[in-house]
This record gives structure tokens, sequence and C-alpha cells, in this order.
């Protein structure tokens, strides 16, 4: 009789990398609805372009490397760093920035270092910040909500959507404009029941700013859902948005020309749920143990609500982010769980010999 | 410790480059990279310094005592840096005011108190010159073409500013390839300055490694099964 030897870890988790990506791109259904719903073609387009270019970029230098392509590309990784990517840019920007973007992520970000699991960064937020600050100001102008546009104007259909996106042509008045995060970067010392009353992306919203907030509720959604299907913890998530939260409420000041915006304004502007549930989960550039969870996604929370009141940009979820995984290793390394069976916690830095 | 000529120059330009294999000064390299031309100034000012604190380094290593030799060759870098940092200031006054503090920063770069240290305070006079001419060329090769790949990447043009450097007869050295529009931020600012650099040090070392596998096939392989040269006594 032999007994085989397994080395650890011998807990083995049922779903795979490429079944777990697969529940993520679902996930991302409903917010992806309701973008496209509120602003147009250009989501899509934008959607479409960046798997393409993600899945290419991958097998390309997957091809240089020597490994397998068809082994790596069955993870889905690519894709899924495709569509946060095809989710994250404004819609209409021109094709090339789109592809840039990706293969920034891609190549750059990812295969760079190693290939899926040795990334220090979250890819799809690199490619992000490169074209943010190489191209400000196609990254600055955002689509109008459907229900906020002009009277007999229209978001453009796929054939002008295309135009637009690949031979440069310029979208018509109206269908571009500001964000609720913009307009409180730019509220030149109003008070915020002005700004409320003058701008009907406030004024006519439900409860934080049309278009946005929707769009947050269902990545929130569908967030919980991956929740539900165990593909991450709460903490990561969870500690981000308290912190948030907690963050406007400290400096909402009752709404004077200072105040930064009030706490429902953050939670569901910008890319607060899309950052919360489908960047700050990522299980290779976050922290490791539930404990350092907690801290990197209320690091993540503060930074982005610092960078959104008092920095130069109105959201700020890919530089948090970016910063976030910077500080991932330092806080593994203060946050190592106690083992089973020891009584303390183990220092990561202690050798073996000392225990 | 004596290396001949052109043992120093190949380390100098790509053996022992300072910029690719021994990453020293790296904090110039990155910052004033964003051009040809700021490449070109700061790299020659820092070759005239290497050179000349090499020479003197060498000339006064026997009078020297270990204990102050580090302050000493400080003062003798700082000498020269002062030197070079006036003569800009009389030729190239406005390219010293884009350069700024990284000329007087030229001090601090390591390649040239590494050289004082490791090369010219144990060879003469000559040697010690040669070296710090090869080292300094290096040094501004790579500080140049960062500068070119990082320009034409950045903001798509090539000589941008040359007459800064070779008066106005340059001005029109100016090369857009890619049309008057074009633009690609991250590789002006410091982010792109590491990416062009890691790609080069990677290409270096490609080359080599490619040099390497070559070398390696013409060498005659041993052959498999040695035969006995020598018998002694009879075997059966």
């Amino acid at each position: 009789m032999t007994f085989k030897q397994i080395t650890s870890p011998h807990g083995h988790n049922r779903q795979s990398t490429g079944r777990i990506m697969q529940l993520v791109l679902i996930a991302t259904l409903p917010g992806l609805l309701v973008l496209s719903y509120q602003f147009g073609w250009g989501i899509l387009i934008n959607l479409f372009l960046a798997v393409l270019a993600a899945i290419s970029a991958e097998a390309l230098i997957l091809k240089i490397r020597q490994r397998p392509i068809g082994f790596y590309l069955q993870d889905y990784s690519a894709v899924v760093t495709g569509v946060l990517l095809g989710l994250s840019l404004p819609p209409l920007v021109p094709w090339w920035l789109v592809i840039v973007a990706t293969v920034f992520s891609i190549v750059v970000a990812k295969q760079l270092y190693g290939g899926l699991g040795s990334n220090p960064f979250n890819p799809a937020m690199v490619g992000y910040v490169v074209v943010l600050i190489s191209f400000p100001i196609e990254m600055t102008t955002w689509v109008t909500p459907v229900s906020l546009l002009p009277e007999g104007v229209s978001h453009p259909g796929l054939f002008e959507s295309l135009t637009i996106v690949f031979a440069g042509f310029s979208p018509m008045d109206g269908v571009t404009g500001a964000t609720p995060l913009d307009l409180f970067k730019h509220s030149n010392g109003l008070l915020v029941d002005q700004i409320y009353q003058d701008n009907t992306l406030f004024s006519s919203a439900s409860f934080a700013g049309v278009g946005w907030e929707w769009a947050n509720v269902a990545f929130l959604l569908g967030g919980l859902g991956l929740l539900k299907a165990r593909i991450f913890t709460w903490h990561g998530p969870v500690a981000m948005l308290v912190t948030l939260a907690t963050m406007s409420m400290l400096f909402w000041d009752g709404g004077s020309s200072n105040s930064p915006g009030s706490p429902l304004m953050h939670l569901f502007s910008g890319a607060s749920m899309f950052g919360a549930f489908f960047i700050v989960t990522d299980p290779v550039s976050s922290a490791v143990s539930n404990r350092g969870r907690l801290l990197y996604g209320a690091l993540i929370g503060l930074l982005v609500y610092v960078i959104r009141a008092w920095g130069s940009y109105p959201d700020a979820v890919a530089f948090a982010v970016l910063l976030g995984n910077f500080a991932a290793p330092f806080i593994d390394n203060y946050t190592v769980p106690r083992t089973y069976g020891h009584n303390q916690r183990r220092k990561a830095t202690a050798k073996e010999e000392d225990e | 410790m004596s290396q001949g000529f052109k043992e120093i120059t190949t380390n100098g330009l790509w053996h022992n480059n300072p910029a690719l294999v021994q990453l020293l000064g790296l904090c110039p390299l990155l910052a004033v990279t964003s051009t040809v031309a700021n490449a070109l100034g700061l790299g020659l000012a820092t070759l005239l310094v290497l050179v000349g604190s090499n020479t003197i380094v060498s000339l006064i290593r026997n009078h020297v005592s270990d204990a102050v030799r580090l302050p000493v060759f400080v003062m003798v870098i700082a000498s020269f840096v002062t030197c070079t940092e006036m003569l800009m200031k009389a030729y190239t006054y406005e390219l010293y005011q884009i350069l700024g503090i990284f000329v007087p920063l030229i001090v601090t770069n390591c390649a040239i108190l590494g050289r004082a240290e490791g090369f010219a305070s144990k060879n003469s006079v000559g040697l010690a010159a040669l070296d710090g001419f090869m080292m300094g060329l290096g040094f501004l090769l790579v500080l140049v073409a960062l500068g070119a790949l990082r320009e034409l990447l950045g903001q798509g043009t090539l000589l941008v500013d040359m007459h800064l450097l070779f008066g106005p007869s340059a001005m029109n050295w100016l090369v857009k390839p890619f049309g008057e529009n074009y633009s690609f931020l991250i590789f002006v600012l410091p982010p792109g300055a590491f990416l062009v650099a890691g790609v080069l040090i990677a290409l270096k070392n490609m080359l080599d490694n490619m040099a390497k596998t070559r070398a390696d096939s013409h060498k005659s392989k041993p052959v498999k099964g040695a035969k006995r040269v020598r018998t002694t006594g009879h075997i059966n």
C-alpha cells in the first residue's frame, strides 16, 4: 500500500478561474444594460473593441512568451479586463483610445509582470489611468443621459456612433455634458441647493444624479449576486463603501458652497459601486486575508473621497485602486491570520526558527 | 587591474553601461529625457564632468589618504559641476533653465562617484580619462535614445528645441512624423520614462542573449564517449 504525499493547499475551490470569470461577466450585465440605455451605443462599441483588443493582445503576448494560448485564453481573465475597461471608458471616444487602454492593460500591467496572478496592479485600472492622464479631453467628455437630452436631440444611432468612433466626427451639440461629480468639481462657489436647482442632472433625479444613480444600482445588484455566489467576501466592498459614506457624511457640512456633496451622491455617482464590487474585489491585486481586505477597502474608500473632494480629478476610483494596490503587500505583511493550532499570529517577517 | 583600451571602451559603451547595466544615475536619466535636446544637454554636461573628475582623481590618487578620499572626490566632482554649470549659463542659458536643478544634481550622480572610486582611484591618468569618456559616452547615448523615443512617442516630434544647443540654424531640424495634433502624454510624464527605460534594458539583455547563443553554437561540442588515450598494461 502506498500513500501519496500531497502538498498544500488541501482545500480546493470547486470553481475554476474560468467559471469565476464567467460569473463576473454575467454580473456586469445589469450595469451594462442600464449604461447602454442611458448613454447609447457608445458603451457597446467600447465593450466590443476592448474585448477584441484584450483577447488579441493576450494571444500575441502568450505567443511571444511561448505559453499555451488556448489554455490561458480559456480562463476569461482577458475578456473580463476588456469588459471592465469598456464599461469604464466614456462612450463615443475614438477607437484608438480604447485600443491603447486595453493594450496597456494586458501587455504592460498584466503580461509583463508574468500574466494572471502575478500582476501587482489591477490591469483594467492601469489602462484607464494611462489614457486618463494621456488624453484628458477625450476622457472627460461624457454623453448626456437619455432623459436629459434637449428637445429634438437623440443619442446617435448605431451607424452614426460608428462614424463618430472610427471616423472622428464629433457628436451633435447637446449629446455630451457634465457628470454629477463634474458639477461639484466646478461648482463655482454655489450652495449645494443651488447646484441641485440649476442642473436638471440633479433636479430631475430620483436620489443622486440622473443616469449614474441607476447605473450604480445595477452594478450594486450585480455585485450582490457575486457576493451571494461566494465569488468574493464582503470585506473589501463594504469597507470601501462605508468609508466613502463616513467621509462624505463628515465633510458634508449641511450643503455650503464648500461642500463636496452628499453621502448619497457620492455612493451612487461615478464609479463607486462599479469600483466597490468589480475592481476592489480583484483577488490578484488586493490584500489577501479578510482583515487585510477590510483595511484595503477602507484605504481605497478614503482615497476616493479625498481625491474627489480635494484633488483635481472629478472621479478617483482608478487612482485610489492603484494606490491601494501599492499598499496591498504592506497590508498583507501586518495582517497575517493566526494559523490553526497556534495561539499567536505569526509575523510575516519572522523566521521559521524563531517560532 | 590594468585594462586595455578595447576593454574600457566596450565596458563603458555596452557591457558595463552606467545606465543600462549598473543602473546608476537613474534620477537624471528619468527626469530630463523628455526631449532629445534636454537629454543631449545633460548627457554632454555629465560627460564633461566625468572626464574631468576621473582625470583629477587619478592624478591625486596617491596623495589622498583612504579616510578622506570620498569627501575629496565629491569636492573634485562638485568643482567640475560648477564649471559646467557656468559654461551652460554662458552658452546655452535657455537649456540651462529648462534643465534647472538637474545640472547641479550631477554632483550626486552615482555613476560619477562610482567611476572615481571604482576606477580612477586605482588607474593611471590616461586610462582613467578614457574610462570617464567612455562611461560618459555610454550614459549620453542611452539618454539620447531615451529622449528620442519619449519625444517621438509623447509629442510626435523629433529634435525639437535643438537650437538651444546648436544655434538658430537647428530650428528647422524639427521633424513631425505623426502630423500636427499627435500627443500621448504618458510618455512625456515620468511613468513613460520608466516604461521606455525598462524596454531599453530588456532590449539590451535580449541582444546579449542572442549574441551568447550564437557564440555557444559556434563552439565545438565535446565528443561524446571519450576515447581512452593512454592505456597501461594489457586489458582483457
